[in-house]
């Protein structure tokens, strides 16, 4: 549907192809028509409007997505386009249909699709779901509900007005009629222009009976009996396996020769390919061929491969950060995302100027299930089988390699073993698909946890250095904000690239987070891409992406500034979060705007042990954000509470209290669980994981050097939402950003040391302690 | 090389290389699924079953050291997925993305028989094993006290549920 809708709304000469398949939902109208058993409930494009219902349905041309299907014995399907990855996505987004649809609940099935242009842009992520598709998923309810008892009416002999519908029943009087049997004798066949579905009668927020109720997530019993299927569970007759040899550099390195002479003796052992990627995504890759992955490991442990390394083969992750600081001491790099007139005059009349650097290391995405694909030609068109975020940005990668069109790909849909990003980016379908068609066989390639470190897209390594400006009072009256570090949008998706004031595009998810709603006067905020980072690695969006980093620089940063001014760090924030002037917010999405985030900051500070006396080296530290974008923002705040022991460095974290304002909550518990996962990512990129690059790759490549959270490292979790019904907003990402911060401003409560370094190490600690 | 087993109650036979780890055999070669490769050296847990009812990391146990021996899958916990952990992983909502899931209950079933009644400490210690990516941890250890608490026969009535949530 109306994904990225906003990033395509800029200046000619940025639109790509994708943007063919974006048509904002005021352009659609909205049928009902006879399809098979029942009936179709759809959109389509606003030309259309003089069809008959039936013949696009027939035809299929619906666009660009089809709702749901009413079966007469009563089912309702619900077609989700969005990858399920933990988010319980296709529960939220049913529960909206079905809301207004005033169907019974229990009647209602999801159905994942696979990738057709007939569903719109694919991608999921960006928490994105819910907020993007409200309002059309709520209309398209309403039309079905409308046309229901409208025709239940007639059936029944009496006046659409004498009806009300509930639980999947028409009823008037003391008569009823299911929607299974409307379905069955009636004819629903309808269309609505762009202005009738606009005035369709969506109920008030009093009238909800599924949206905001507790309820249980369809794709979980499945999740617990083992019959649940991923990527790595595709299998096809006749298939082989693939298990690749990575080059020692992402990219530029090439094959010289392969010797598998010992791995021929390997029982179930095939041969040996090297790939030709005309994408470059996976440039000098060789790929074992066996019966069996077993076959393929115990190969692929034997043949030797020759290879001319590409030029970063001895980088390391010190000389990315002082690449970074280079660019950001030259004041002509990056792209000036806020340029408010007056920065320089502020900081030249300031009384006191407070600076600090930050720096954030590499982050594996580490998703339980390793990469993998299978795929295959069959009468024509390209089977690929995987787990994936973001078919849309993917296929057309996979037919430029395989030199096929567009609509000879497809991806068919499977859940994923954790996307956490790394399945935004697909890359790694692309060696199966070559290696599919250099055998003229299926191929299931699974890349080894040691492989999937190696090849994933982790989030890059990150430098930046803050700035504020203080009036003779104290107050602040100016900000600088440098951000450093790869950009995953420039190099996979530079058509979503916005441009600065200063006419240089810049990743917007590696620079959000510092679009910040405090009023501290005019405020310069500039990203600048790491290419040192990008070619190096290929850095990707991983969990909340930029505000990951910048978050933890930002909220450091006013803890910092706080004390700077001798001001409690709680009270500084809540002076400056005044909702005036731009950070006043606007309707429909930031309502309220910086009040609200002044709301969840003293709603936490109430419940959790704020100002109270804790006991040696333990402390509390505050942090707080506006979530993923300042146009969909969740206002969220954090209070952490550490425990840091002096001797040996070692912080525990003993509590984390959330208190997020999402607007309307749509399925409440399922939120609750992305609060607590992402609330404990943050805490483990902060204090538990993070890698460095050497030689080209990153140092950790399984669990034994790699260590994210484990049961044991859990805090006490004390989570809170506001009661609201404004806008619904995203909830996947912005409990990450704010753990991380939260942590180190507690350990400088706890024992008066900051930490402006994650991960935050016992030996850093220490270290900090002995200074 | 054929190796003989018993698999969720049922005999099989596999003919396969005999240091062929486990969890593929299961995987590959008797089609069953529900066990999951995550990190091949032990340390996330995901490919958990149950060799003799002990908990055994199929992605380092070679299928030849299985000859013979009483292997349990997630698909033969429970004939109908109703062993009480599986309902209380249910009731408290506890996957996300789920991957780990059938290693979390194989492992939490192994320690049910060390542990009817685990301390938090014990829990800890015993699932510290397990990685979950999602961390979904507290549901976790939430739902292997729920799942512990029927099997003691205290049934489930008064458990805290995640969320309240209940099928409408």
């Amino acid at each position: 549907m109306n994904k990225f809708e906003r990033y395509f709304n800029r200046p000619e000469g940025t639109e790509t192809r994708a943007s063919d398949n974006v048509l904002p939902v005021s352009r659609r109208g909205f049928l009902i028509g006879a399809a098979g058993a029942g009936f179709t409930l759809a959109f389509f494009r606003s030309g259309l409007s003089f069809a008959q219902p039936e013949e696009v349905v027939e035809a299929e041309t619906f666009d660009p997505t089809i709702w749901y299907h009413i079966f007469p014995d009563g089912r309702i399907v619900v077609n989700i386009a969005e990858a399920e990855m933990g988010q319980h996505v296709g529960t939220a987004l049913a529960r909206i249909v079905a809301d207004e649809l005033e169907a019974d609940w229990s009647k209602v099935e999801l159905h994942h699709v696979d990738s057709d242009p007939k569903w719109g842009f694919m991608v999921t992520g960006g928490s994105w779901s819910v907020w993007q598709n409200f309002t059309p998923l709520s209309q398209a309810g309403a039309a079905g509900r409308q046309a229901l008892i409208e025709e239940g009416a007639r059936l029944m002999g009496v006046s659409p007005d004498q009806c009300q519908a509930r639980n999947s029943q028409v009823t008037a009087g003391d008569q009823s009629i299911s929607y299974g049997d409307i379905v069955s004798r009636g004819d629903l066949s309808r269309t609505y222009t762009e202005d009738e579905l606009k005035q369709m009668p969506i109920k008030p927020a009093s009238q909800r009976r599924l949206i905001g109720r507790e309820s249980r997530a369809l794709d979980i019993p499945d999740k617990t009996d083992g019959t649940s299927q991923y990527g790595l569970d595709a299998k096809l007759e006749g298939m082989v396996y693939g298990r690749p040899l990575l080059p020692p550099t992402r990219y530029g390195s090439t094959v010289n020769s392969v010797d598998d002479s010992e791995a021929k003796s390997i029982k179930g052992y095939q041969q040996t390919i090297v790939l030709e990627d005309p994408t470059d995504t996976a440039p000098g890759w060789a790929v074992v061929i066996a019966d069996s992955f077993h076959a393929a490991n115990k190969a692929a442990a034997k043949v030797k491969v020759d290879w001319s390394a590409g030029d970063t083969a001895d980088v390391s992750e010190q000389d990315i950060l002082d690449h970074a600081v280079e660019l950001i001491d030259n004041p002509d790099k990056g792209s000036l995302m806020f340029a408010d007139d007056g920065v320089d005059e502020a900081f030249n009349e300031a009384s006191d100027v407070f600076q600090q650097d930050y720096i954030t290391h590499t982050v594996l995405h580490f998703q339980m299930e390793p990469v993998n694909a299978l795929a295959y030609e069959k009468d024509g068109t390209w089977e690929i089988h995987t787990g994936n975020q973001w078919q849309s940005l993917i296929i057309p990668v996979l037919a430029k390699a395989l030199g096929v069109k567009e609509d000879k790909v497809v991806m068919r849909t499977y859940m994923l073993g954790g996307g956490f990003g790394r399945r935004l980016n697909g890359d790694y379908a692309v060696p199966a698909a070559l290696a599919s068609q250099q055998l003229g066989k299926p191929v299931k390639l699974v890349l080894t946890r040691d492989d999937d470190c190696r090849f994933d897209s982790p989030r890059s390594p990150s430098y930046q250095r803050l700035r504020m400006a203080f009036d003779d009072n104290g107050n602040p009256v100016g900000m600088e904000h440098h951000a450093a570090a790869g950009w995953p949008t420039q190099v996979m998706a530079p058509f979503f690239m916005p441009k600065g004031a200063n006419d240089e595009p810049f990743d917007p998810f590696s620079a959000q987070g510092a679009a910040h709603w405090y009023s501290v006067g005019p405020h310069r905020v500039r990203p600048i891409s790491n290419d040192l980072a990008n070619a190096t690695f290929r850095p990707g969006w991983l969990r909340s992406v930029g505000s990951g980093w910048i978050n933890f620089a930002l909220e450091s940063f006013m803890d910092e500034a706080a004390y700077e001014a001798g001001q409690d760090p709680m009270d500084f924030r809540l002076a400056l979060l005044k909702a005036e002037g731009k950070n006043a917010g606007e309707a429909p999405n930031s309502v309220g705007g910086a009040s609200r985030q002044a709301n969840v900051l003293r709603r936490v500070r109430e419940i959790s042990e704020w100002g109270q006396e804790m006991p040696e080296g333990t402390g509390l530290g505050v942090a707080t954000t506006y979530g993923q974008e300042r146009n969909m923002p969740t206002w969220t705040a954090c209070v952490a509470r550490v425990n840091v022991n002096r001797e040996t460095g070692r912080v525990k974290l003993e509590k984390l209290t959330l208190v997020t304002d999402a607007g309307t909550v749509v399925h409440p518990d399922g939120a609750r669980a992305q609060v607590e996962g992402a609330a404990l990512w943050g805490a483990s990129m902060a204090l538990h994981e993070g890698t460095r690059f050497e030689n080209g790759e990153p140092v950790a490549r399984n669990l034994n050097t790699y260590t994210p959270m484990r049961m044991g490292d859990v805090p006490e979790l004390e989570i809170e939402f506001i009661d609201s019904t404004e806008t619904a907003v995203g909830l996947g990402e912005p409990a990450t950003t704010v753990t991380g911060p939260a942590i180190a401003n507690a350990i400088y409560a706890a024992v008066g040391v900051r930490l402006r370094e994650i991960p935050i190490t016992p030996e850093a600690v220490r270290k900090a302690l002995q200074a | 090389m054929a190796t003989e087993f018993e698999l969720n109650g049922q005999a099989v036979t596999v003919d396969i290389e005999g240091d062929t780890p486990l969890l593929w055999a299961l995987r590959d070669d008797l089609d069953l699924t529900g066990t999951k490769y995550g990190c091949g050296i032990g340390m996330c847990g995901a490919c958990t079953v149950l060799v003799n009812g002990r908990a055994t990391r199929s992605c380092i146990t070679p299928v030849e050291s299985v000859a013979n021996a009483s292997i349990t899958t997630i698909e033969g916990l429970d004939p109908d997925g109703e062993h009480p952990l599986q309902k209380a992983w249910v009731q408290t909502q506890t996957p996300q993305c789920g991957y780990c899931q059938s290693g979390q209950i194989m492992q939490a079933a192994a320690m049910l028989k060390d542990f009817p009644d685990p301390t938090d400490e014990q829990i800890n210690s015993v699932m510290g094993g397990n990685l979950c990516r999602c961390m979904a941890y507290v549901r976790i250890r939430e739902a292997i006290k729920l799942a512990a608490g029927e099997m003691n026969g205290a049934g489930a009535d008064n458990a805290s549920v995640a969320g309240g949530a209940t099928n409408e």
